[in-house]
């Protein structure tokens, strides 16, 4: 099979124009993705099965990226006026300042393919496929990869509940595991479980804050 | 989000597989079912809402969650090796081999090398493991036909034994919580391989004897027999591996495919089935615990002396570099897969199970559609889930 | 109502046997005890060892496993109560007939267990349902599940007829019916059953009301 950097130029010569990068991966077991827009996410996907072979797709999972704050700390330079011996002076003043950068988050969708087709070869990584929200919050669309290999169906249903992808164009996207009347997306990673603290003969540590929180809690209630 | 828009995808020209819709005269005479979530046939916690013409399904949605657990969530949570012992719970039959591949991705995301004793104890566990699987899969497939108590308890008797190879290695029956990144916990303890000898030897017997019980039996071939047909080409589709993939006849085998572990080294064969039905599954099941005792007959002689972890692995303490992997093996029930995403730190970001079972109920639906309600017990049954696996 | 058993053993050797009503009546109840047939995840698997060959609950009387709640007696539960199934598992408990009995099999079914601190499990099932046996252990060994069988036997034979701790059936009183907590948009409504589960007292101290 071909590594990702050559389906990648295959991919752009056969498709002109296609949105699509490559995400290296630093690790040892250096399966590297293709990072693929949404707009072009379907036929990328139709030509990965029927021309390039990917006839199987073994996963297909959500991830959360958090909003990233970086901070960093940046010398600057600026002339001020001060006094100097009781003469007023321009003079030249090096501040450190931190200068806060966010960067923003996503909620990713990556699917794992392979070839069925091709039979026993050579052990090849996966080919990962990953499509990127433009946001976390309300532009989380995603086409669905479902009508292209049915394997995703599920798991695409899985994302939609546990991360909250909308997958346009799923047959059937319900919440897969928690019940309907759920509102939350319990993998994100800024999720907050509900407070049903329990009694703990010995609480301490993390444990301790929340029976001291749940205890706040209770009181505020009973003083209502 | 309109109708139109959320069909968009199945309409623009792309080759789907979708399954069939099953034309009804009267609407409003169906009967609709809920078997499950607590019902003697759904291995557990599942619920299939059903929607009756007669006798005739005509609609089937699975409904899943009952035993959702977090396993991910509380994964990512901590740190790489307190998930071992979760994994054990996630098919609960088969804790050795979800051990090894959670142990064989964080493997791949570390580089770590895996000396050859672990790798022949590895194999060893795991086709025990798959003996043992298949064996309870086949006695609550037949508890299911109506054949209640005695091809199971053949088939725990079998197990029983099984479970007490493994009591003696790990400490504990079921949930053995044995392997480590880069090898296993301990090694074997003294007598093990000649117990274990002994054990694989009467293998041969006991699938003789269910065979004997079963294979030729007048009811299993009329009930099993061209029911719950599944087609290759939905098969890959849909994602589904294991048995269920080559009784359809795809030869696709992770042991083989991927030549992880030291599978290279044994000759064993893959059976395949043609007709994709039950009774393929059946007896791809019988086929496949003979080839795990010819496995076992190589591996026990065999195994080497050395060490059984490698020297370079910290299970405490343990930080991967950035990066993710996907590591799979072939589990008893399918293609069983972890993917990890390190940022570095002593918690994976991003923990995710491929579940087989989930992922071979895909196509529940479609080969269930136009049967007999009381066929729909044997097709799930002969899907061979746990529901610890499916919902995580 | 007591014959004292020496007088019991005396008479016994002269072919007499005397007992009480309320003995032979707990008797015949307590070596018939039909569990449901009910399996929520790993210990479930444990639960089905124990009645096969090799430990044979049937030589408890127990060997008959009910599909319907109906016809059961004991509802063995056996593995992690998700918080999706837990109205299932009290709606089926209050569809088995008085008297029933409880088994909280594992530490999961107990308390939440390994997964305690997930989102979707329940940490416990006695916040919603009285248990009559705990057994620890994940997962308890058949044995186990064997010793906390003996353990409810010994618990139905000890039942006086009447009086303050007669068992619920006798119990015109006895509260039959368990409200069903309801899918809420972020937890269970109501969490926790306050009448089943009373909270223990606080043990750290709480802070000082203003004006309360
Ligand atoms: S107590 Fe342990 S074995 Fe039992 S259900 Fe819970 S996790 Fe599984």
């Amino acid at each position: 099979m071909k590594s990702a950097a050559e389906l990648l130029d295959e991919l752009q010569g056969a498709m002109p124009g296609v949105k699509l990068a490559l995400a290296t991966n630093p690790s040892p077991s250096a399966q590297h993705s293709l990072v693929v827009a949404a707009e072009d996410a379907l036929r990328v996907a139709v030509y990965l099965r029927d021309v390039a072979g990917y006839d199987y797709c073994s996963n297909a999972t959500g991830v959360d990226w958090l909003d990233k704050e970086t901070t960093e700390k940046v010398k600057t330079t600026r002339r001020v006026k001060k006094e100097v011996d009781g003469v007023e002076q321009e003079v030249d003043e090096t501040v450190e300042e931190t200068v806060k950068r966010v960067e923003p988050g996503c909620l990713e969708a990556v699917y794992h393919l392979y070839s069925m087709r091709q039979g026993p070869h050579d052990p090849h990584p996966p080919l990962v496929l990953r499509m990127r929200t433009a946001n976390r919050t309300d532009r989380v669309e995603l086409p669905s990869l479902s009508p292209v290999w049915r394997a995703a169906e599920f798991q695409e249903r899985e994302i939609f509940d546990l991360y909250g992808i909308v997958f346009k164009g799923h047959r059937d996207l319900r919440r897969l595991l928690m019940w309907d009347e759920f509102e939350d997306h319990p993998m994100r990673r800024d999720y907050v479980d509900p407070d049903d603290f329990e009694y703990e003969p010995t609480p301490h540590d993390e444990v301790l804050k929340r029976a001291e929180e749940h205890r706040a809690k209770l009181a505020a209630e009973g003083a209502r | 989000m309109t109708t139109a828009e959320m069909k968009s995808g199945i309409d623009s020209g792309i080759k789907s597989y979708l399954p069939p819709v099953i034309e009804v005269e009267a609407e409003n005479e169906l009967l609709e079912v809920a078997m499950g979530p607590h019902h003697p046939s759904t291995h557990g916690v599942f619920r299939m809402d059903v929607a009756l013409d007669g006798e005739r399904v005509v609609r089937l949605k699975p409904v899943f969650g009952y035993l959702h657990r977090n396993h991910e969530k509380l994964a990512e949570g901590t740190t790489y090796l307190a998930s071992m012992p979760y994994t054990d719970r996630l098919d609960y039959f088969c804790s050795m081999t979800n051990n090894w591949a959670y142990a064989l991705a964080v493997e791949k995301l570390a580089g770590l090398e895996v000396p050859e004793r672990a790798e022949y104890i590895r194999v060893i566990t795991a086709e025990l493991t798959r003996v043992q699987n298949h064996a309870s899969a086949i006695g609550f497939l037949m508890q299911e036909m109506g054949a209640s108590g005695t091809p199971l308890m053949y088939a725990f008797r079998e197990r029983e034994k099984i479970l007490d190879l493994f009591e003696a290695l790990s400490g504990s029956r079921m949930m053995c919580n044995y392997m480590r990144f880069g090898g296993c916990r301990v090694d074997l303890p003294e007598g093990w391989l000649e117990r274990t000898k002994k054990i694989v030897a009467e293998l041969p017997r006991f699938i003789d004897e269910m065979e004997a019980l079963l294979t030729g039996n007048e009811i299993l071939m009329a009930r099993a027999q061209g029911v719950g047909v599944l087609s290759p080409e939905l098969a890959v589709n849909a994602g589904v591996t294991g048995v269920m993939l080559r009784a359809t006849g795809v030869n696709y085998d992770v042991r083989k495919v991927d030549h992880y572990g030291i599978y290279d080294r044994f000759s064993f064969r893959v059976p395949l089935g043609e007709h994709g039905d039950i009774y393929d599954r059946y007896m791809l099941r019988v086929l496949e615990m003979r080839e795990s005792v010819k496995i076992l007959e190589q591996a026990l002689p065999q195994i080497p002396d050395g060490p059984i972890l490698d020297p370079k692995s910290k299970p405490r303490g343990f930080r991967p570099k950035p990066g993710e992997a996907y590591g799979r093996i072939e589990a008893p029930k399918g293609e069983l897969g972890f993917y990890l995403i390190s940022d570095g730190s002593g918690n994976p970001y991003r923990y995710r199970v491929r579940p087989p079972s989930l992922i071979n109920l895909t196509i529940l639906e479609d080969m269930c559609l136009g049967q007999n309600v009381a066929d729909v017990v044997l097709i799930f049954g002969s899907v061979d889930i746990v529901l610890g696996e499916v919902d995580r | 109502m007591a014959v004292e058993s020496n007088l019991k053993i005396e008479l016994g050797k002269q072919g007499v046997f005397v007992t009480t009503l309320n003995e032979l009546y707990n008797w015949g109840r307590r070596n018939s005890v039909w569990p449901m047939q009910f399996g929520l995840a790993c210990c479930a698997i444990e639960m089905i060892a124990t009645t096969m060959a090799r430990y044979d609950l049937a030589r408890f009387g127990a060997e008959v496993f009910r599909p319907s709640p109906r016809q059961a007696d004991l509802m063995i539960i056996s593995g992690t109560v998700t918080k999706k199934m837990a109205p299932q598992v009290v709606r089926l408990y209050n569809q088995m007939a008085e008297p029933r009995y409880v088994i909280a099999m594992g530490a999961c079914a107990i308390s939440g267990g390994p997964f305690k601190q997930g989102y979707n499990v329940l940490k416990g099932i006695d916040r919603y349902i009285p248990v009559d046996v705990h057994i620890p252990g994940c997962p308890p060994r058949p044995e186990a599940l064997i010793h906390a069988f003996m353990t409810l036997q010994k618990k139905i034979a000890a039942q006086p007829l009447t009086g303050e701790e007669r068992p619920r059936h006798l119990d015109a009183s006895a509260q039959g019916e368990f409200p069903v907590p309801e899918p809420g948009a972020h937890d269970l409504e109501p969490p926790v059953n306050r009448l089943v589960w009373p909270l223990p007292a606080p043990t750290v101290a709480a802070p000082a009301k203003e004006g309360a």
